[in-house]
């Protein structure tokens, strides 16, 4: 039986998840209640980019490689759950090059995604074993070189994802409940992905990958397996991503949603659950600022041309700002924890942060 | 004559290839940073053409000598502003960094200019046809192998004969010790990044003189041609980029001729295939550098 006294220093040791689970939670709330449309949209979508973001935490933040491909995994999950879900008449109207044993398939909307998960799971199983032996430059290189091999094959394979045209006709899942509850469960479990012995001989294998070789950690396995997870969530948030957009092209799983992606990650600090967080909040905010600031110059007439790319300028520009004034992103690589109740507590959380130090 | 045409062809892309892949290669030697915002070098040369040529009157080719310059000022810029105070952070962090870069660049050019491609005067020589032992091939392939040849001679030398050229080659093989002899850090990275925008503004003539049209993605492409051919001949020599740029440049005619019309359209994704297997199976490249992992701290 536990004591109390175990049991918060249990909700303690978690309760960074549980401080975001909770945010989340009462933003849902309060965005699906007070909130006009527009909010629970940009919500929504918050959502569904925070589980890609802590999808990329799990392989980016903690072996330290820059992982270009897994805005192409996002890709093969989105693509996947979608002819999965389809209902075959409007599949053979969307995309009318099908392949025939394609267009019959039909499963319902959940079970859909989570094999598009799979199938992409799979997929990285498959390719990367090779890749994980790689860091520094020939890894980025190589990790890049595969997300324009995806590109290439989705923009081209016309019998399965349309080619460079829209695939539609997706059926709308992604409410505002249904992407804050896959956001809060990916929360968790990459949260247990980082504390497991998996995640720290990762992040051992991150700060000096000799050293973790020298006792006993296989490198490249770790990277492998951890590699793979990353992808299983890649393909999971395409699912969902997929069925909240409800069309879509190839142009959406490349370079420059990557950028986004990676610019999340890298902004808020990609050593940690929190950096993910934080840097999500903080770039989406940002993003639809700018957006507002972009439709209201373009409309007032304030300038005789079309602005546009504002967005991305802004957000190249704070990203450059971060990387030379805090290149370990505003929350640094360690996690908020709750503060700490008593003196009592303040031993253990002493020796927490020190091991949370890079 | 077939033979002649297809040899043309590839020396020429072959030398505007492994100019491409000489520009990056000259700041990795040295930074060890694969520097994403090369490829926006290529495209603000191009609108540097487009600018003066549309604005001013100026002829052609005080216009691409222009261009040039104002590449390798970018260049230089962009070391200054952004990679200098990144410089002793993680490889990552100078990696993202390169492409943050690059982002602004592209969307800078997207407010100020215009989303859409834009026409740039060149001369008519540069479509003109010349026939050189019986093949007919346009004048602009021509000027590429001569432009490259002259260019790679003379980098050659002052590589080898000039003092800073010498520093260069040694700080590319080991930095630390280079600092400790004396040589300025500060000058041999910002001449690096000069000369990688001066080949990149060259490059631009030639990129842009093809389609004679410059838009903000423009420097995409020879950026993925850079890195194939630096990692195919070689990321730790210069001569390796040189031999990449030639040999990519013959794998693309060769796929072009050979690969059935159904699978053209892939022939991308067989280029990076290749890439993949290239760093897996010989990262060293075709041409062994003195590889050192160490970076500029």
């Amino acid at each position: 039986m536990m004591t109390l006294q175990e049991a918060v220093a249990a909700l303690r040791k978690r309760s960074t998840v549980w401080m975001f689970a909770i945010l989340l939670l009462v933003g849902t709330l309060l965005v699906s209640a007070f909130a006009p449309r527009v909010f629970i949209d940009i919500y929504t979508y918050f959502c569904v980019t925070l589980m890609l973001v802590l999808g990329l935490q799990v392989f980016m933040g903690n072996s330290g490689i820059l992982n270009w491909t897994y805005v192409g995994f996002v890709g093969i999950g989105a693509y996947t759950s979608s002819i999965l879900s389809v209902l075959p008449s409007v599949k053979a109207m969307a995309v009318p090059n099908m392949y025939p044993a394609l267009v019959e398939l039909s499963l319902p909307i959940l079970p859909a995604i989570l094999a598009g998960a799979v199938v992409t799971a799979l997929i990285a199983a498959i390719i990367s074993w090779p890749l994980m032996r790689l860091s520094d430059a020939a890894g980025v290189i190589t990790l890049f070189a595969m997300l324009i091999v995806m590109q290439v094959i989705m923009t081209q394979w016309d019998n399965v994802t349309n080619g460079p045209r829209t695939f539609f006709g997706i059926q709308p899942f992604t409410t505002v409940w249904v992407a804050v509850i896959a956001a809060v469960v990916t929360l968790i479990v990459t949260d247990y992905f980082r504390e497991s012995s998996l995640g720290l001989r990762l992040r051992a294998s991150r700060d000096d990958r000799h050293a973790a070789a020298s006792i006993g950690v296989n490198v490249v396995a770790v990277r492998y397996f951890s590699f793979v997870f990353s992808a299983f969530v890649a393909g999971l948030g395409g699912g969902f991503w997929a069925h909240y957009i409800t069309s879509f092209s190839p142009k959406a799983f490349y370079v420059i949603e990557m950028f986004l992606l990676l610019t999340m990650l890298i902004i808020g600090g990609a050593g940690s659950i929190s950096g993910a967080v934080t840097g999500a909040v903080i770039v989406t905010i940002m993003r639809q600022t700018m957006r507002q600031v972009e439709g209201w110059i373009n409309n007032s007439g304030a300038v005789s041309f079309e602005v546009y790319g504002l967005t991305e300028f802004s957000v190249a520009i704070m990203l450059i700002l971060i990387l030379i004034w805090r290149p370990q992103g505003i929350v640094g690589g360690r996690e908020l924890r709750l503060p700490s109740l008593g003196k009592r507590h303040q031993a253990s959380a002493g020796a927490d942060e020190t091991a949370e130090e890079r | 004559m077939i033979g002649g045409e297809f040899l043309i062809n590839t020396l020429s892309l072959g030398s505007l290839y492994a100019l491409i892949a000489l520009g990056l290669v000259f700041v990795y030697g040295i930074l060890k940073l694969v520097n994403f915002a090369y490829g926006e070098y290529i495209m603000i040369a191009g609108y540097a053409m487009f600018m003066l040529g549309t604005l001013t009157g100026l002829p052609f080719y005080v216009t691409m000598v222009l261009a040039v310059i104002v590449a390798a000022l970018t260049s230089y810029l962009t070391e200054l502003v952004a990679f200098r105070p990144v410089r002793t952070k993680s490889f990552n962090a100078m990696l993202v960094t390169s492409f943050a870069v690059s982002v602004m660049l592209q969307n800078a050019v997207v407010i100020l200019i215009s989303p859409r491609a834009r026409a740039v005067p060149l001369p008519p020589a540069f479509n003109a046809s010349i026939n050189i032992l019986g093949v007919v091939t346009p004048l602009r392939n021509v000027l590429t192998i001569i432009t490259a040849v002259t260019l790679l001679t003379a980098l050659t030398l002052i590589m080898k004969y000039t003092v800073l050229g010498i520093a260069m080659r040694a700080a590319a093989d080991n930095f630390g010790t280079t600092r400790l002899m004396g040589v300025p850090a500060n000058l041999v990275i910002s001449v690096a990044f000069i000369i990688s925008g001066f080949l990149a503004g060259t490059v631009s003539i030639f990129w842009v003189g093809r389609s004679a049209s410059v838009e903000p993605l423009i420097g995409f492409t020879p950026l993925l041609i850079a890195f194939i051919a630096t990692v195919i001949g070689g990321m730790h020599s210069l001569v390796g980029a040189v031999v990449g740029g030639f040999v990519y440049g013959l794998l693309f005619n060769l796929l072009s001729v050979t690969l059935p019309a159904s699978m053209i359209t892939y022939r991308d994704a067989f280029m990076f295939a290749i890439v993949i297997l290239f760093l897996v199976l010989r990262p060293e490249g075709l041409v062994r550098g003195s590889y050192t992992e160490e970076r500029v701290g």
